[in-house]
C-alpha cells in the first residue's frame, strides 16, 4: 500500500519562499522527518509533494512514476496541518468520513463505487478506536482540545487509506504533555500502518524520536541528510551544528535507582538521570555540558566515566571530541583548553556530566 | 463588552448615534403611522399598486438570481487568486455603487437599448429591454451586484485556504471542495450579500425609470402617484411598500442569523 517518494531536484517559488534544488528520496514504508527552522519552506515543500503548487522545475516521483503533474485529489495523500484545519462546518465523524463520501479522484477511483453509508459508518467507527477519539464523533471540531482535534485530523487523513501521510508540524501547536502524547500515537500509528511518512518540524527532540532520517532543511536548501545520530553527532554543516546543535543521542532502558535518580543502562555503562519516565527512552546530552579530564578524580558530578579519544573534530575556536567509552559520546572544549590538557586522538581520559545534564525524552 | 454609558466619551458617543437612528427611524415610524388602516387597506385592494409590488420582487429576486450564478464565482477568483488587473476589476464591480443611478440607467441605454447590437439580438429571441422586464431586471442588477460580489467576496477570504487543501488531499476535485467547503462556509456572507443585493434592488428607481417607466415598479408607482396626485395618495404606497419591504427584510435577517449561528 504504502509507496516510496523521490523528490528529484525540485525547484519552487511562492511568495516569499523558494526552495532550491531538493533531492529526497523517501523508501517506502520509512518515517522521514524534514528538520528546519520556522519560515524555511518547509510546508512549501510539503505542499508541493501534495500536488498543492507546481514546481519551477524538478520531479515528484511516487513508487517510481513521475506524479509532477497528477493532481492532488489522485495521489493518494493524507495531510494534517499544524493548525489541524478541521472542517468547521461538519462534526467530528462527518471530518473523519470526508475522504471516504468524494472517492478518490479519478483514476484511483476507476469504477469503483463509494462506500455505502453503514460501511463508512463502520470505518469511521474503527478509525476513532484506532485514535482513541470514539467519544468525540457527534462533537464540533471547535469544542474539542488541540490534542483531540489533531487527533481527528489524523483520522481524518488515515482513513483514506493514503499511499503516503504528510505531516506539517503536527505536534507543534500543542501543550508539552499533549505532544508528547501523540508524538508516541505517532510513533506507533506508523508501526502499525507503515503508511511512508514525511512529517516536518522545527523540533529536533521530535525528529530524533520519530525518524528513521532526518533531513535538515535551510532557506530552501536540504543540507543534510541523515540517521538522527548522524545529524546530531556529524553536522555537515555549520548550520546544522548550530541549529540542531551537536548533541549526543543515546538509546537505553530506565532501571529504579536510590536518591531520586534513575539509571539509564546501555551499552554496558550506567548513566544517572532525573526523570519521571520509566521503560525504553532516549536520552540527549549536550556536548558542552561534559567535561574532560586527563585523570578520574573525585568530583561533585554523577556521572563519571574512562575512555579513549577517537576523534578531534576542529569548528574555529571551538573543538568538538569525541570519546569512545561505549557509546560515542563528544564534548566541546575551547582551543585553549586543547592546548593545556594536550589532548591527541587514542589518548584515553576521563568525561563527567551532572545528571541533570541528561535530557531524557 | 462594556456597557454603553461607561464614561464621558461613550455618553457623547451614544448621543450622537440616537441622533442618526432617530434621523432614519423617525421619517419611516412617522409615514407607517399616518395612514390609517382603512386607507391601507384599500392600497391593497388597487391592482396596480398590488401589481407593481408583485413585479418589484420577482424583478429584484431575478437579478439576485443572475447576480448569484456570476457573481459567487468571480468573488471567489477575487478571494483566492491573484491576477494582474485583479484591481481594476474589483474596481469595476465597484463602480455602480459611485455612479449616479440615472447615468447608470442611460449608459444601459446605451447597450441595451431599441437600436443598439446587443438590444437587436436580445430581440431576435423575443427579449427587449426598453419598457420591459428584462430591462428592470437588468437595471436592477446594474446597480446592486456589488453588494453581493463583496459580501461573498469577503464570506470566502475568511475560509482558510488549507481548508481546501486538506480536502483537495482527501480526493475532492476543485469542483468538490469548493462545494463541499469553502461554499457551506462562506454561505453565511453570501446569503447576507444576497439579502442586501435583493432589497437593493427593490428599491432601485434611478436606473430603473429610465430603462422602463412601464411596467411601474414600486419605487416608479410612487413617483408616479406623488408627481400626478400629490403627498396625501403618495402615503398610503409608501406605507405599505415601507411596511412590505421592512417585514422581508427583518424576516430573512433574523432566518440568516439563525443560520449562522447553528
Amino acid at each position: 500500500m504504502s509507496s516510496g517518494v523521490q523528490v528529484c531536484d525540485l525547484s519552487v517559488d511562492l511568495g516569499e519562499f523558494h526552495l532550491r534544488e531538493i533531492t529526497l528520496d523517501v523508501a517506502p514504508g520509512e518515517y522521514m522527518v524534514v528538520l528546519g527552522p520556522t519560515g524555511g519552506g518547509k510546508t512549501v515543500l510539503l505542499e508541493t509533494i501534495a500536488g498543492l503548487h507546481r514546481p519551477r522545475r524538478g520531479q515528484v516521483r511516487m513508487n517510481g512514476e513521475d506524479a509532477t503533474a497528477t493532481a492532488p485529489e489522485e495521489r493518494g495523500i493524507g495531510f494534517v496541518y499544524q493548525d489541524y484545519a478541521l472542517f468547521p462546518h461538519l462534526n467530528v465523524a462527518d471530518n473523519i468520513a470526508f475522504g471516504l463520501t468524494l472517492g478518490r479522484g479519478r483514476r484511483h477511483r476507476g469504477k469503483r463505487r463509494l462506500p455505502s453509508g453503514t460501511a463508512i459508518e463502520q470505518r469511521v467507527n474503527e478509525m476513532a478506536q484506532l485514535l482513541s477519539i470514539e467519544h468525540l464523533l457527534h462533537r464540533n471540531p471547535s469544542r474539542l482540545s488541540g490534542g483531540e482535534q489533531q487527533r481527528v485530523a489524523l483520522a481524518r487523513a488515515l482513513i483514506v487509506k493514503p499511499r503516503l501521510l504528510l505531516l506539517d508540524e503536527p505536534l507543534s501547536a500543542l501543550d508539552p504533555t499533549t505532544r508528547e502524547d501523540l508524538q508516541r500515537e505517532l510513533a506507533r500509528l506508523h508501526r502499525a500502518l507503515g503508511t511512508t511518512t514525511i512529517h516536518v518540524t522545527h523540533n529536533f527532540e521530535e525528529a530524533v524520536a520519530l525518524g528513521d532520517r532526518i533531513a535538515v532543511l535551510n532557506s530552501g536548501h536540504i543540507v543534510q541528510v541523515g540517521l538522527p545520530d548522524e545529524i546530531f553527532r556529524k553536522p555537515a554543516s555549520e548550520f546544522v551544528a548550530r541549529f540542531v546543535g551537536v548533541r549526543n543521542i543515546l538509546q537505553g532502558d530506565l532501571q529504579p535507582a536510590e536518591g531520586g535518580y534513575k539509571l539509564l543502562a546501555l551499552d554496558g555503562i550506567q548513566i544517572a538521570v532525573v526523570t519521571e519516565l520509566t521503560g525504553r527512552v532516549r536520552a540527549s546530552i549536550r556536548p558542552e555540558d561534559i567535561f574532560i579530564f586527563q585523570e578520574l578524580r573525585r568530583s561533585s558530578v554523577r556521572n563519571t566515566f574512562r575512555g579513549r579519544i577517537v576523534e578531534i573534530a576542529d569548528r574555529g575556536t571551538l573543538l568538538y571530541v569525541t570519546v569512545h567509552l561505549p557509546p560515542d559520546l563528544t564534548c566541546v572544549i575551547t582551543r585553549r583548553s586543547l592546548e593545556e590538557l594536550e589532548l591527541t586522538v587514542g589518548q584515553e581520559v576521563s568525561i563527567g556530566f551532572k545528571a541533570s545534564a541528561v535530557h531524557v525524552f | 463588552m462594556k456597557p454603553l454609558f461607561a464614561n464621558r466619551m461613550h455618553a457623547t458617543f451614544a448621543v450622537l448615534g440616537l441622533l442618526l437612528v432617530l434621523f432614519i427611524a423617525w421619517p419611516l415610524l412617522r409615514t407607517v403611522l399616518a395612514s390609517s388602516p382603512a386607507l391601507l387597506w384599500q392600497t391593497v385592494l388597487d391592482e396596480e399598486v398590488r401589481s407593481s409590488i408583485w413585479l418589484t420582487f420577482y424583478a429584484s429576486l431575478f437579478a439576485t438570481l443572475i447576480g448569484f450564478i456570476l457573481g459567487v464565482p468571480l468573488a471567489y477568483l477575487l478571494a483566492r487568486t491573484d491576477f494582474p488587473g485583479k484591481r481594476l476589476v474589483e474596481g469595476i464591480v465597484d463602480l455602480p455603487v459611485v455612479v449616479p443611478h440615472s447615468a447608470a440607467g442611460i449608459a444601459l441605454l446605451m447597450v441595451f437599448g431599441r437600436r443598439t447590437l446587443l438590444g437587436q439580438t436580445f430581440s431576435l429571441v423575443g427579449i427587449k429591454f426598453v419598457s420591459a422586464v428584462p430591462g428592470i431586471i437588468i437595471a436592477m442588477l446594474f446597480v446592486s451586484l456589488a453588494h453581493l460580489v463583496n459580501a461573498a467576496r469577503e464570506g470566502f477570504e475568511a475560509v482558510p485556504t488549507r481548508l481546501e487543501r486538506v480536502a483537495r488531499t482527501l480526493g475532492a476535485s476543485p469542483w468538490v471542495a469548493f462545494w463541499r467547503v469553502a461554499f457551506p462556509l462562506a454561505w453565511r456572507s453570501i446569503l447576507s450579500g444576497i439579502i442586501l443585493m435583493w432589497a437593493r434592488g427593490l428599491s432601485e428607481f434611478g436606473a430603473v425609470v429610465i430603462l422602463a417607466y412601464h411596467p411601474t415598479v414600486a419605487p416608479v408607482l410612487l413617483f408616479e402617484r406623488f408627481a400626478s396626485f400629490g403627498l396625501q395618495y403618495a402615503r398610503p404606497v409608501a406605507t405599505l411598500i415601507l411596511l412590505i419591504c421592512l417585514t422581508t427584510f427583518v424576516t430573512l435577517r433574523i432566518v440568516a442569523g439563525k443560520r449562522g449561528r447553528r
